[in-house]
């Protein structure tokens, strides 16, 4: 409301400047005259010759000139019409203040102006920020912290993910950086660093990226990330051969409760590569090890009734228990690959439901399904 | 509220200048004086309201009120003071306020000041005033609003540019703003004075003030944005031709000539049309310096064609601007009666050829700064035009000039005696000869020109010399009579003596450094010694320190001369986390005019840092002859006779008036 109040006043003040000299009818202020500029050139002239800068027959030949010049402007002068007012245009032009004026001021405001947003300077905000901003919060005042030791690893190592999670990727990617300089090179960082990098490219895989998971591959040539972005650049490179070849290997050699994948063999079947050919209990994923093993020998019936009584199990599991974060995407991914999408669907909305208090899980479940290829 | 408040101050001083632009054309045309004041009042509110909406945008920085777009994305909570304030037109959104800001504020001091021009004059002068101004108001607020909000404010802002931070760029851009924008001034005069279709010997003495005033803090902005680069971009380098340095070039140029133009029609009532057009010229020289560097065209014409809003708006106001004045001159400067007439060989003569070197002068540079952009944008070939071909264009014209400088102030108006100048220029001349015998003997086997150089500045500041001895009879009459002449000579001719000399100067400093600059450059390691023009300067070590929102490693160098002491110097290179860049921050001894000069490169794994060290003998001379031109202009800008609006006694203006009734 006061914001209103002050936009009037303002508005007020505005329509004021043009209205006061309209209103002073009485006295007209003429303004100066070329006349007076002349008089002053002869009266320099005059000092001039005082003080003995110019000699007299200078001094006659200009003041002629100047007079010539001084006569014309007072002839000038004497045949222009005087000043007169005319009450018409006068009011015309007070309307077009009281009018136009506030309709421009509006008109320009209301559609570029915010005026529902107040003010939020930093003493304000960093009252309000802590109960509604934790996270951002958090990250500022590991920042601030950092600026001043900037050698501290273990801070750069907590700080990059979380850059990278809000979408600072360039500030990840510089994080992840100091992380590999000041905490030590690993696989894993160079592949989030590859992943940050793509990040900040809008996701395509750049060649910065690509050496960084090749760095990764280096490190620990099981690295599942860093292997299935170069698959990822082979195929945005157009060679989906290379992709398919690299995505098989991982499959192969990847343990079998891994949880990319179904991203992985997702991925594989858009390039058109087979998914490679392994025992069935092996490509349904979360059993443990004895169950796969009893699981051999049964027939494909039994087997499927011992799985879907498994899954069950793990559902009623976590109707009790929703903290569970692993056990949720362990039952969605299952039913993902047993082809039942609207029970998988539904779980999913159950686990946001029941982790839906702690922000943590909720950040680790989304993760987890965003890694599922469930996005949203 | 604050944001919205500033917000909506710009707004309506949009309207203001809107009803401004027309009100008291009307006014002038009906000859209502009323209507022709609202243009006073206007013009003092707009002022006001443009005042305000800079004062909360400086308030929103210094608070770090990240909910405004232009805060957050140049400013940050940890940053000194001192650079959130000036980090306000560190950016673009923000420095075109800057620059309407002052245009609001020439146009509140004619309102204010103006109280001896003639009325309509004074309402045209500010409804052509109001037209610039409405376009960039519009500009601003369409395509560059620095109001813009953010409904969920980020924690903390981008930081401003590092190598922004810094003193210079508190004093740099308002500096050459106000020289830029001030010459909007002379160039509403000359349109005003082609709408009222007159023009005289007054309107000369009108407009010079402002000229003046335009042209010193333009002068003093150059000088102090070279010195800004010289010390800050850490190569030691002046001057390097580059387009966003000859945007500023050309108006200073033009308004060199302006200046001098507008002499003779004050005097003479002579060069009135060429006058006009030089303020057109000007002003549209600026304005073409804003659309350089605003519009990202410099950067590459490609980023240009990507974000094409805001170019194609100032390309826009460029045509309507540039385009719609010369249209007008061409329409009715023939109907603008001519003035006196003139021998070749006088003062008005000696002026016109300063015109014309000045305006060929400001042409070259014109072609060197856009025909690589004109080729671009048609061919697509990238070529870029540098420092030979501006040394090869610009010295052969201002060597004459040069040459020309001292003689013209000893000719006389109207008729004037070449041979009786060049007598009254002879010690001027002698003098020159030595100075130029002795630095050739000196540095025999040396470089030939520099020694002519150095000549031909000692010439030009012994003629500034020589025609003020001249005007006290210096030795001719006994030295008190002489001393009170002094006191009685006008503050122009004063002026016109130091800017003159001003001239040798700068010329002087820029032969000397660049014949004779020394420099060492290699990597150093603690305790190496570096030998560079007499100078040792040894590597004490290197230390890191943590600043406020930077960490810099710091060198510190102990100069010693012939075994003495001298001084301890500290180059440093600083980190800045939150943009992840570095700057360079140069270490300045200044031994007299001369200075040493250290940078620093980069560390290698050895611990040794690589080392740029100059030695620039007189180097400061070229900023001193800046100053002391603009120091010129200032006492020239006192002289009574042209204070602007200076109380005059009423009983004075009461009898003109009735004089001319």
């Amino acid at each position: 409301m006061t914001l209103w109040f002050v936009f009037a006043l303002m508005t007020v003040a505005a329509i004021f400047a043009v209205l006061w000299p309209l209103s002073r009818r009485g006295r007209t202020d003429s303004g100066g005259s070329e006349v007076v500029v002349y008089r002053d050139q002869l009266a320099e002239i005059d000092r001039d010759m005082a003080s003995g800068i110019i000699g007299a027959a200078e001094a006659d030949a200009a003041r002629i000139e100047i007079s010539r010049r001084l006569l014309a402007a007072a002839d000038q002068t004497g045949r222009e019409q005087p000043a007169q007012g005319s009450l018409n245009l006068r009011r015309t032009a007070a309307i077009v203040a009281l009018v136009g004026l506030p309709v421009i001021a509006s008109s320009f405001y209301l559609a570029l102006g915010s005026p529902r947003l107040g003010d939020f300077p930093l003493a304000e905000r960093s009252r309000v920020a802590d109960a509604n901003q934790p996270l951002a919060n958090l990250v500022a005042q590991v920042e601030a912290h950092l600026e001043k030791n900037p050698t501290d690893g273990r801070g750069w190592t907590v700080l990059a993910p979380v850059l990278s999670r809000l979408g600072r990727y360039d500030d990840a990617v510089r994080a992840y950086r100091n992380a590999i300089t000041y905490a030590g090179d690993s696989a894993d960082r160079r592949a989030d660093l590859g992943e940050a990098l793509m990040g900040s490219a809008g996701g395509v895989v750049t060649a910065d990226a690509k050496a960084e998971f090749e760095r990764s591959v280096a490190l620990n040539g099981d690295d599942a990330k860093a292997n299935y972005f170069l698959g990822l650049a082979a195929e945005q490179d157009g060679r989906k051969a290379d992709a398919a070849a690299l995505w098989q290997k991982m499959l192969a050699k990847g343990p079998s409760d891994a949880p990319w994948r179904p991203l992985v063999q997702a991925a594989l079947v858009r390039v058109g590569g087979s998914v490679p050919d392994v025992a069935p209990g092996v490509s349904a994923p979360a059993l443990p090890d004895g169950a796969v093993a009893a699981a051999k020998d049964m027939s494909e019936a039994d087997r499927g009734t011992m799985i879907k009584g498994m899954v069950d199990r793990l559902a009623t599991r976590l109707k009790t228990n929703g903290d569970d974060v692993e056990g949720w995407l362990r039952l969605v991914r299952a039913y993902l690959v047993m082809g039942e999408r609207d029970k998988a669907m539904s779980a999913r909305a159950d686990a946001r439901q029941a982790v839906a208090n702690d922000a943590d899980r909720l950040r680790q479940l989304n993760e987890g399904l965003k890694n599922l290829g469930l996005d949203g | 509220m604050i944001a919205e408040s500033g917000h909506y101050a710009l707004v309506l001083a949009l309207g203001l200048a809107l009803i401004q632009s027309i009100v008291p054309i009307v006014g002038a045309r009906w000859r209502d004086a009323a209507l022709m004041n609202v243009a006073r009042s206007t013009a003092l509110a707009q002022l006001l309201f443009v005042a305000a909406s800079f004062a909360a945008l400086v308030t929103l920085h210094v608070t770090s009120d990240f909910s405004v777009a232009n805060v957050y994305e140049n400013s940050h909570s940890l940053k000194p003071l001192l650079y959130k304030i000036t980090g306000v037109w560190g950016n673009h959104e923000g420095s075109m306020l800057l620059w309407v800001s002052i245009l609001a504020l020439f146009g509140g001091l004619v309102a204010a000041f103006g109280n001896n021009l003639p009325l309509s004059l004074r309402a045209h002068v500010l409804a052509v005033q109001a037209w610039v101004a409405s376009a960039f108001y519009l500009f601003i607020l369409i395509t560059s609003n620095p109001f813009l909000r953010i409904a969920n404010p980020p924690l903390e802002g981008r930081d401003l540019n590092p190598v922004l931070q810094d003193i210079g760029l508190a004093v740099h851009p308002p500096m050459l703003y106000l020289g830029y924008v001030g010459f909007s001034i002379s160039f509403s005069f000359a349109v005003a004075a082609l709408l009222e279709g007159r023009i005289d010997a007054a309107w000369a003495r009108w407009v010079r003030p402002w000229t003046l005033m335009a042209w010193i803090f333009l002068t003093l902005g150059i000088a102090m944005g070279s010195y800004w680069a010289y010390y800050e971009l850490g190569w030691g380098g002046w001057w390097f031709w580059d387009p966003v340095e000859n945007a500023s070039l050309m108006p200073w140029l033009a308004g060199t000539a302006l200046l001098h133009s507008a002499l003779v029609m004050e005097k003479r009532n002579a060069l009135k049309v060429w006058t006009v057009l030089l303020s057109i010229l000007t002003f549209s020289l600026s304005l073409l310096g804003t659309f350089l560097v605003r519009s990202g065209v410099l950067t590459s014409v490609h980023a240009f064609a990507t974000d094409p809003t805001r170019g194609v708006f100032i390309l826009l106001i460029l045509f309507v601007f540039i385009g719609g004045s010369l249209s007008l001159y061409a329409w009715r400067a023939p109907a603008l009666k001519q003035g006196g007439l003139f021998a070749p060989i006088s003062r008005e003569g000696a002026l016109v050829l300063n015109n014309l070197l000045l305006t060929t002068a400001c042409a070259t540079v014109f072609i060197g700064t856009l025909y690589p952009l004109a080729l671009e944008v048609l061919t697509g070939e990238k070529i870029s035009v540098g420092a030979p071909f501006f040394n090869f264009t610009f010295a052969p014209l201002f060597v004459p000039l040069l040459l020309a400088v001292p003689f013209g102030p000893l000719l006389a108006w109207k008729r004037g005696d070449l041979l009786g100048a060049a007598q009254r220029l002879m010690v001027a001349g002698i003098v020159a000869l030595v100075a130029m015998a002795l630095v050739l003997a000196w540095t025999y086997g040396g470089a030939t020109l520099a020694p002519l150089a150095i000549g031909l500045a000692a010439f030009v500041i012994m003629g500034a010399l020589c025609d003020l001895a001249e005007r006290i009879a210096l030795f001719r009459i006994p030295l008190s009579l002489s001393l009170r002449r002094a006191r009685g000579l006008p503050r122009a001719t004063w002026g016109t003596a130091f800017a003159h000399a001003g001239l040798g100067v700068a010329l002087i400093g820029i032969v000397c450094e660049t014949t004779w600059n020394s420099e060492y450059i290699g990597s150093m390691k603690p305790d190496d010694v570096a030998r560079v023009a007499g100078y040792q300067l040894r590597l004490d070590g290197l230390n890191p320190r943590q600043g406020p929102n930077f960490r810099e490693m710091v060198a510190q160098f102990t100069v010693t001369r012939d075994g003495d002491k001298i001084s301890v110097m500290t180059p440093s290179k600083r980190n800045f986390t939150t943009r992840g860049a570095s700057t360079t921050e140069a270490a300045l001894l200044t031994r007299g005019a001369s200075q040493l000069y250290i940078s620093l490169g980069d560390t290698s794994a050895d611990g040794a840092i690589a080392v740029r060290i100059y030695h620039k003998p007189l180097v400061l001379m070229i900023w001193w002859g800046p100053v002391l031109m603009a120091f010129g202009g200032l006492l020239s800008l006192s002289d009574r006779r042209l204070r602007v609006g200076a109380p005059k006694p009423a009983k004075a203006a009461a009898r003109a008036l009735q004089a001319a009734e």
